[in-house]
């Protein structure tokens, strides 16, 4: 199977992906208590002006697939309308833009943080397969696996935050070196919890490529364990590496509602949490289908990274077709 | 080195997405007889973990008995204060004794889970064995796309962005929880059958001519039991962290009702006067979720050590 022919195909899963998401957002506004027009209303007064004006804009009149062929089209120009409560009338791409950047820095950073913690965990575990240090590092990944980040993050605020005071414990901070010690213990939590996966595919990864002929060759031939480690056992743990890497950029996103509160920082997280909360539908519409559009081209990306890095997948995908 | 290469790989198979495990045979010699021995004993930390979810269990059931307080007695003249006066974990801003809500707090915290769990077990694990039963089918199909649509989105976003706008409840929230587990569990099941399809004993009871739903029932499912019950245990996990996180968010159970992610939440506006009001409800939520996923890892490892060469 050719390159082109494999980013179509997943491009169009993709797009089949977002027009299923978008159902939903857009279903949401019938869903939600009350008629859609008192929704979009919001506490605003029910003026015959603004009340006409929102049957023209929403085309309320219209039956729903007409409705939503309307939204869609609009909202693939990335129009959604404006802000009801939260910011009213603001647009609402503007606001999520407003909060994109302190949400892009902390999963920078947490990514960071986890590849330089995550896999040379993994690989000393994987390595020392059955060890001491092996239990000890699996035991950290079961803890990370299995806790809920937001009560990490409050365990963590406590300890570093209040108790020994190293980090700030509210807001975003101003300038770079204030932002990275505001956004420490944010990204600590959330490496911890993401560390764990990267830790068990890693571990997994080394375990297997260790044991194969290959490498008990290299070995043999007298290449140095430096040697051996890098060329051999590091690129082969790529591919599964590579994979959760996709996890790894889309998990701040969802953790980043929990620890966005915790820390109280103004990211998309908190935005669409806010806006939940004031019932702001056109908000909260237009953040989740810009994450789930972001989650639908990182995960291509990563598709198509482990395509380009692994030649067993390629040869897999053409001897399907 | 040489232990190191010869030695069955434990960790290879993803628990959330199991690869079909090859042949339930053991090839001779593949796990030695030190790795077996060290899968089959429970170790310390899975110990550890079955008393702290005994514990939790113990809350839940005798919780009633052993609160000192009622938790929602206030004592608007204490407020929130730290330990003191009987109040081994200290007081919230209304004066209610921390230490009875946790207590009775671990009732609100599994109940929701239990019936995720539930939901799996009953929808979830027949389901999943009659599509991997009967593979390749239209219903097959519709469920794996279904499993595709959810795998693709963070579930979180989804739940709190779903049960924060049509907001209709703890219930709702637990059924939109369970409606998202259920395609994992299903897609689980699923692949474990169709392994188990493959062999002779399944072969053989079709060659006897029983009905389809005895061999699916009576035959491969006490085969796929200790996965079945290993994601179970995940299932429940997974929906304590989503269910206490909603909480915790102020879109899970009403205010006033005693609940971990609850008291979290607004023990946080008061770590500097009482950190245990959040401290101890977030350790319990840390140790009932790390509590099942340690026992569930140890549950599915010692159930498929024998027959499953991963």
């Amino acid at each position: 199977m050719s390159i082109t022919t494999f980013v179509l195909r997943r491009l169009a899963s993709g797009l089949l992906l977002l027009l299923a998401l978008s159902l939903l957002v857009f279903a949401l506004l019938d869903a939600s208590p009350g008629s859609p027009l008192q929704s979009l209303l919001g506490t605003r007064p029910a003026t015959p002006e603004l009340v006409a004006e929102l049957r023209a804009r929403h085309h309320l009149d219209e039956p729903f697939a007409l409705q939503y062929l309307h939204w869609l089209s609009d909202a693939v120009r990335l129009d959604f309308g404006r802000s009801i409560s939260v910011q009213a009338g603001t647009p609402v791409v503007d606001m999520v833009y407003g909060r994109a950047a302190l949400s892009a820095e902390l999963a920078a950073y947490c990514l960071l943080l986890v590849l330089l913690l995550g896999v040379p965990l993994g690989l000393i575990a994987g390595i020392r397969h059955g060890r001491t240090a092996d239990r000890s590092i699996s035991l950290l990944a079961t803890v990370g696996f299995g806790a809920p980040v937001y009560a990490l993050s409050v365990v963590l605020l406590y300890v570093f935050g209040v108790a020994l005071g190293w980090f700030p414990v509210y807001g975003a901070g101003e300038g770079f070196a204030d932002r990275v010690t505001h956004l420490t213990l944010p990204a600590v939590a959330l490496t911890t919890v993401l560390s764990a996966v990267v830790v068990r595919q890693t571990r997994a990864a080394t375990v297997t490529v260790l044991r194969q002929d290959y490498l008990t060759f290299a070995r043999l031939r007298g290449l140095s364990p430096a040697r051996v480690l890098i060329h051999y056992v590091l690129r082969n743990c790529a591919p599964p590496v590579v994979t959760s890497a996709g996890m790894l950029l889309i998990a701040p996103l969802s953790a980043g509602i929990f620890i966005e509160q915790v820390f109280s920082l103004p990211g998309m997280g908190s935005l669409l949490l806010t806006a939940v909360a004031a019932e702001d539908l056109p908000v909260v519409q237009g953040t989740a289908l810009l994450l789930g559009a972001l989650v639908v081209l990182v995960n291509l990306l990563v598709d198509l990274l482990g395509f380009l890095l692994d030649p067993r997948v390629r040869l897999h995908a053409a001897g399907e077709h | 080195m040489a232990d190191m290469t010869d030695m069955a790989d434990t960790d290879t198979a993803d628990m959330a997405n199991p690869v079909p495990a090859p042949n339930p045979v053991p090839a001779p010699g593949t796990a030695s007889a030190r790795e077996v021995s060290r899968r089959f004993r429970p170790p310390v930390l899975v110990a550890l973990a079955a008393s702290g979810v005994a514990v939790i269990a113990l809350l839940v059931v005798a919780g009633g008995w052993l609160t000192p307080y009622d938790p929602g007695q206030q004592d608007l003249m204490r407020g929130a204060a730290g330990p003191g006066d009987g109040h081994w974990l200290g007081t919230d801003a209304l004066g209610r004794d921390v230490l009875s809500q946790l207590v009775a707090g671990a009732r609100t915290a599994v109940v929701g889970p239990l019936c995720v769990a539930a939901g799996a077990l009953l929808l979830g694990v027949p389901l999943g064995v009659l599509a991997g039963y009967r593979a390749g089918g239209l219903f097959d199909a519709v469920i794996n796309r279904f499993a595709d649509l959810v795998y693709a989105f963070p579930a979180m976003l989804l739940v709190v962005v779903v049960v924060g706008t049509i907001g209709d409840g703890y219930w709702f929230a637990v059924a939109v929880v369970t409606l998202l587990v259920l395609p994992a569990q299903i897609r689980l099941c699923r692949n474990t059958t169709l392994v188990q399809a493959r062999l002779p004993y399944v072969e053989a009871a079709r060659t006897l001519g029983l009905p389809a739903a005895r061999i699916m029932f009576r035959h491969i499912l006490p085969n796929i039991r200790p996965t079945v019950l290993a994601t179970l245990l995940l299932d429940f996990g997974g929906a304590l962290i989503s269910l206490s996180g909603l909480s915790y968010l102020g879109l899970g159970v009403p205010p006033g009702t005693p609940d971990w992610g609850e008291l979290l939440r607004q023990g946080q506006t008061l770590l500097a006067v009482n950190p245990y009001m959040s401290l101890a409800p977030g350790l319990m939520i840390i140790i009932a979720t790390v509590g099942v996923t340690l026992l569930g890892d140890w549950l599915y490892d010692r159930g498929t050590a024998g027959t499953d060469p991963r």
